[in-house]
């Protein structure tokens, strides 16, 4: 029994998949803000992308990871603000709009990763450094899941309790609801629904490129081209999955990261093939099973998509 | 003739100013990627044209595109958002091929057609999930379908790499068996990989503007892509429509997805595709969702497809350039607004471009 539970390692399992959830668990909330606003994102792949570039050439370039993980939120702010002008102000249709910026990426990272920094000889920025929080970090299995860790998995937990604050006891997560459910109501009540769309659109870029941040300079050290390698459409599942909340959201991106890993320990400690594939579906799966209506209903804001006019 | 100017307006100069506008953004980050534009954009236009058998190799690539362009458009007519042309180019690649290389020696006129029946009713069935979901539950076919795409590449992924499923034996890397020689696509240029293929895209052309403007299922589908209302009131059933729309786009899909095992790789391997069809979404949007618009534009990116690697090698500009230019000129085309405003036009054409006809928040007075 204790050899077993040694090769199946529970507490690695676990710490494993609480950081490959992490970059998943950032996307989804800033899918989150900008979809409980009304604005559809299916931009966060390519906002992670950048992000993730950005942030590695950022650092690549002043030897500073910090100011890399600074340039990755701003990038990924930026790229968003492109969302917000066109959706929100030149009422492109939101899926356009989404759909245009993973393009760009794919683009801009393409282009400028060629140029400026395939050929680089010098050495790469590294990746952030562990900390071990004094006292938490000896706690058996808590401390090594939760407190030895990078930078960017401390903000995703950090952030799903700001995120839900924000959206559920405070006054602008109240508005930024209205927004999403009845925008004409809430201009109504006085909200400048546009001011708090844009709001929303940027603050969803600075998470999902934190998100992307989390590739280059937390997981590897280096930038790979499309190195997120569809992980936005993933975050976009768990949000769905999660039903529009930060917790759901949470829980979905530790039960699609942890599938994959119990996957690859199946093979290993119990010697059952499933075909990984399979267990690669079961994100898009459940997300389908969840919009049907099976496993409890995901409900999303009832404005989610559609342009807002105003008189 | 007031109409006839609009039609030009948003037909013809709209899409044409785009194009351009998108280069201009393409130059600028060539500029930034410290690379001269005049001569990147040379070399484009030399690989895409007039090197030895560009142009051939334009016309191949953009086989593919006029398929995944109609099936894109002929969605966005009824409302709908396609965004998984690319998951039924594969459930159709799979199906198709799977016949293709199965039967043995019949002649080719049975066999391609019998491949090609079988690569549409793939795509056509995959699609009709998405629609099937809509229709019943009303689950959001943008979401539906991105989700199947990554299926569809996952279910790619396990038959092409299982023995004993679809895998071919003594081989390096995974892929499926070879296409029966019967079932290849006559050659129309010896000496290229110019394939028949092409004329059915052309030929498919003016069956899709017919079936749309010209038939009763063209007549209810465009119904239920202008007022749901409306139709469901006509007694038209909304949900029925729904789902055989999204079978015909899947069926177009799944068709552009065996023709180009047919004509150009006659295997199939597990690697992810080369994102026809995110680009095919481009290619209807600045067709206007027009069939015979999808003609032009799929040209335009099928040159681009074939031109990029030319000019990395000329001028080492990254070949994902191309897709800063389609970002590019998706933006102009669907915010015509930019267009106007750039070029002052004294009608500028500031209504929203109705892609899915979905509903506007607007005042109602």
């Amino acid at each position: 029994m204790s050899e077993f539970l040694q090769q199946l390692d529970p507490v690695s399992l676990l710490s494993i998949t609480l950081i490959t959830a992490t970059p998943l668990t950032l996307a989804a909330l800033g899918g989150m803000m900008c979809e409980r606003s009304g604005v559809v994102n299916i931009a966060l792949e390519g906002i992670m992308l950048t992000g993730a570039f950005i942030g590695y050439a950022v650092a690549f370039f002043t030897h500073n990871l910090w100011i890399g993980v600074a340039a990755a939120v701003l990038s990924g702010m930026i790229i968003a603000s492109l969302h917000a002008v066109l959706s929100i102000s030149l009422l492109v249709d939101q899926i356009v709009s989404g759909m245009v910026i993973n393009i760009m990426a794919v683009g801009i990272t393409g282009v400028f990763y060629r140029t400026y920094l395939e050929s680089a000889t010098s050495a790469g920025p590294g990746t952030l450094p562990h900390w071990n929080v004094p006292v938490l970090s000896s706690i058996p299995v808590i401390g090594p899941i939760f407190f030895e860790n990078q930078f960017v998995t401390y903000a995703m937990l950090v952030l799903i309790l700001v995120v839900h604050f924000v959206l559920f006891r405070t006054v602008w997560g109240l508005r930024t609801r209205a927004c999403g459910e009845h925008p004409r109501a809430a201009e109504t009540a006085g909200i400048n629904v546009h001011f708090v769309r844009y709001v929303n659109v940027i603050t969803s870029g600075a998470l999902a490129g934190l998100g992307g941040a989390y590739f280059s300079l937390q997981q590897i050290g280096n930038f790979l081209p499309n190195m997120t390698g569809g992980r936005g459409y993933i975050a976009l599942a768990a949000m769905i999955f999660g039903k529009w909340t930060p917790v759901g959201a949470f829980g979905a991106s530790l039960l699609f990261s942890g599938s994959d890993q119990i996957g690859s320990r199946m093979q290993s400690v119990f010697h059952v093939q499933i075909p990984l594939q399979f267990l690669g579906m079961l994100p898009y799966l459940l997300t389908i099973v969840v919009l049907a209506g099976a496993m409890g209903r995901a409900i999303a804001p009832a404005a989610v998509g559609r342009p807002y006019k105003k008189e | 003739m007031a109409g006839w100017r609009r039609w030009l307006l948003s037909a013809v100069l709209v899409p044409l100013v785009s194009v351009i506008c998108g280069f201009a953004v393409g130059a600028i980050a060539i500029v930034a990627a410290g690379a001269d534009p005049l001569m990147a954009y040379s070399a484009l236009f030399a690989g895409a044209f007039t090197n030895h058998n560009a142009l051939a190799e334009t016309l191949v690539s953009t086989t593919p595109y006029v398929l995944l362009g109609l099936a894109v458009a002929i969605g966005f007519r009824a409302g709908l958002f396609n965004i998984g042309a690319e998951g039924q180019f594969y459930i159709g690649s799979l199906s198709g091929v799977f016949v293709a290389y199965s039967i043995r020696g019949l002649p080719g006129i049975v066999e391609v057609p019998l491949a090609m029946i079988a690569g549409m009713l793939g795509g056509a069935l995959w699609a009709s999930i998405a629609g099937a979901l809509k229709a019943r539950f009303g689950a959001h076919e943008v979401i539906t379908t991105i989700m199947l795409n990554y299926v569809s590449f996952l279910v790619a992924s396990y038959l092409v790499d299982t023995p004993g499923l679809m895998l071919a034996r003594n081989v390096s890397t995974p892929r499926t068996p070879d296409i029966d020689a019967g079932a290849v696509l006559p050659n129309l240029l010896p000496g290229s990989r110019l394939h028949l293929g092409f004329v059915l895209a052309l030929i498919a052309v003016p069956i899709v503007w017919f079936l749309i403007e010209r038939t009763t299922i063209g007549f209810r589908l465009r119904a239920v892509g202008f007022n749901q209302n409306a139709a469901r009131a006509a007694g038209m059933s909304v949900g029925r429509t729904i789902v055989l729309t999204m079978a015909l786009s899947g069926a177009l899909a799944g068709a552009a997805g065996i023709v180009q095992i047919l004509g150009v790789n006659f295997h199939m391997t597990d690697t992810v595709a080369a994102g026809y069809g995110f680009d095919a979404i481009a290619v209807a949007l600045l067709a206007r969702s027009n069939p015979w618009g999808v003609l032009p534009a799929a040209l335009l990116f099928g040159a681009l497809h074939n031109g990029a690697s030319f000019m990395q090698l000329e001028t080492q500009v990254s070949a994902d350039l191309i897709s800063i230019v389609q970002a590019s000129v998706i933006i102009f085309v669907a915010a015509p607004a930019i267009v106007g405003w750039l070029f002052r036009l004294r009608r500028a054409p500031t209504e929203t471009v109705a892609i899915t006809q979905r509903e506007v928040d607007a005042p109602t007075t």
